[in-house]
């Protein structure tokens, strides 16, 4: 238990002191993950909802294949990354390994079949809803998708948010490809796993609460921009 | 005025899994006016609705408009028996189809504005349409529908769930679009309605146009004994 209390009183002197290394890696934590979210919701968003308007051969098995990788481990897709990134390897010539393009890079890998997986789930829900209306009104297959995007945006806020939570609390892939090079590529996560391998607990707990924080106040300040769960809105 | 009628249909059929559900119908529509089909049901009656309108896949014959068939589905619009609501406020849901065509937002907002004044929705404009009663709903699919001034309505049913009051400012309604030269085709289980609404008469019997006649006509005393029967308001098989 002591521990505990070491740690949240780390945690703590660390945020009252502005501690500039937390506040480094707090900051590469998030524009690491922020980025990544971007990224993957670009793509996972309209993949979303071209599977669920179009009818083509492979969809069922596209839709089954990205469940399935919603349950991809981190370690691997980081050791694919790092594998493709590495100077021997088809990219390696772009020199991204242990940088944070190649963490972003990796996370975007974990997030995009999750995002896509429960944004497609809504998506689908809406379009048996408007399917009629919309195929009355001849809209194009752009025009469908652009309508179930924006009406189930409150949704697809949920699905970007799961991504982000993947993301932020990720270490085996940013550890691999990244490295947890100090002042380069060292995130809260990385951080706290080093932490914990050296023994210091009370500075592992300290950064693990400065996480949760974080994510905490990221989803709210999300939450508060998109107007969710107010009265007499979707 | 109409470039869109006349409408030739010749053994149009429609099939799902073998069977039949409408056809085969040979029929031609044309001139301004209110088409009101009945007809028990399962007699096909959406289907056929849909058929003509071309949401429904047309397993054999043809639907010939007397335009493109790209300008004919750009001059129909369809009202569902349930409303489908979009996920927006009122205002938004009956501008929906005006911008899809490229008009303007704001040009588009302040159209959706005069109709839902014009069908007693002024008051509700930034409610959301989801939570809006059901008579609300069928009048704003109405005024989405009729934005477009489309030549041709087809309306499935569309009083099916709603009171007297409802079902009087909906007719009035459509009595406004037809004066403004839009043709109905209203399917519809409510004699009475059928009665104050048809100029001409569909009467649909296991998917096949059992009986087809001008309203006064019709209701004077129909020619088979299956439509004088379902008149009397007996069950017919």
């Amino acid at each position: 238990m002591l521990d505990v209390w070491n740690g949240l009183a780390a945690a703590f002197w660390l945020v009252v002191r502005l501690d500039p290394d937390l506040i480094e890696i707090t900051l590469r934590s998030l524009q690491v993950t922020l980025t990544a979210l971007v990224i993957a919701s670009l793509i996972a968003l309209p993949l979303a909802a071209l599977l669920a308007v179009r009818r083509f051969r492979w969809r069922r098995a596209v839709i089954a294949v990205l469940n399935a990788l919603m349950g991809l481990p981190p370690v691997v897709v980081g050791l694919v990354v790092y594998i493709l990134l590495s100077r021997s390897g088809p990219f390696g010539v772009f020199g991204l390994l242990f940088t944070p393009t190649a963490m972003i890079i990796a996370q975007v890998i974990i997030i995009v079949p999750l995002i896509a997986s429960i944004a497609h789930q809504s998506l689908r829900e809406l379009w048996t809803d408007y399917h009629d209306l919309l195929i009355s009104l001849n809209v194009t297959q752009r025009q469908k998708m652009q309508t179930l995007l924006w009406d189930a945006r409150r949704a697809l806020l949920t699905a970007a948010l799961a991504g982000f939570g993947r993301a932020i609390g990720e270490v085996g892939a940013i550890m691999i490809v990244g490295g947890n090079i100090d002042h380069v590529t060292r995130v809260l996560t990385t951080a706290i796993a080093l932490e914990t391998g050296r023994g210091d607990f009370a500075l592992a707990l300290g950064l693990g609460f400065v996480l949760i924080a974080l994510a905490v106040t990221v989803n709210l300040v999300i939450h508060g921009l998109g107007r969710t769960e107010r009265e007499g809105r979707w | 005025m109409s470039a869109l009628l006349p409408l030739t249909v010749t053994g149009a059929e429609a099939r799902r899994r073998g069977k039949t559900l409408v056809g085969p119908v040979d029929l031609t529509m044309d001139g301004p006016g209110t088409t009101v089909v009945i007809g028990p049901n399962g007699s096909g009656k959406t289907t056929l609705l849909s058929l003509l309108h071309g949401t429904a896949r047309l397993s054999r014959g043809t639907i010939t408009w007397n335009c493109p068939l790209e300008q004919a589905r750009a001059a129909q619009a369809f009202v569902f028996q349930r409303p489908v609501m979009l996920r927006r406020n009122v205002r938004d849901n009956i501008a929906y189809p005006l911008q899809l065509r490229g008009t303007r937002r704001p040009e588009a907002r302040a159209q959706a504005d005069q109709w839902a004044e014009r069908i007693g929705l002024g008051d509700m404009l930034d409610r959301s349409a989801g939570a809006l009663s059901g008579g609300e709903q069928q009048k704003l699919a109405l005024a989405r529908a009729l934005i477009l001034k489309p030549e041709l309505l087809f309306l499935d049913e569309p009083c099916a769930a709603l009171d007297g009051r409802s079902m009087r400012e909906i007719e009035t309604i459509l009595a406004n679009a037809k004066a403004e030269g839009t043709k109905l085709v209203l399917a519809t289980h409510d004699m009475g309605q059928a009665r104050r609404m048809a100029d001409d008469v569909l009467f649909l019997l296991h998917g096949r146009v059992h009986e087809a006649r001008p309203a006064p006509e019709f209701f004077a005393g129909p020619d088979t004994a299956e439509a004088r029967a379902f008149l009397k308001g007996d069950i017919v098989e």
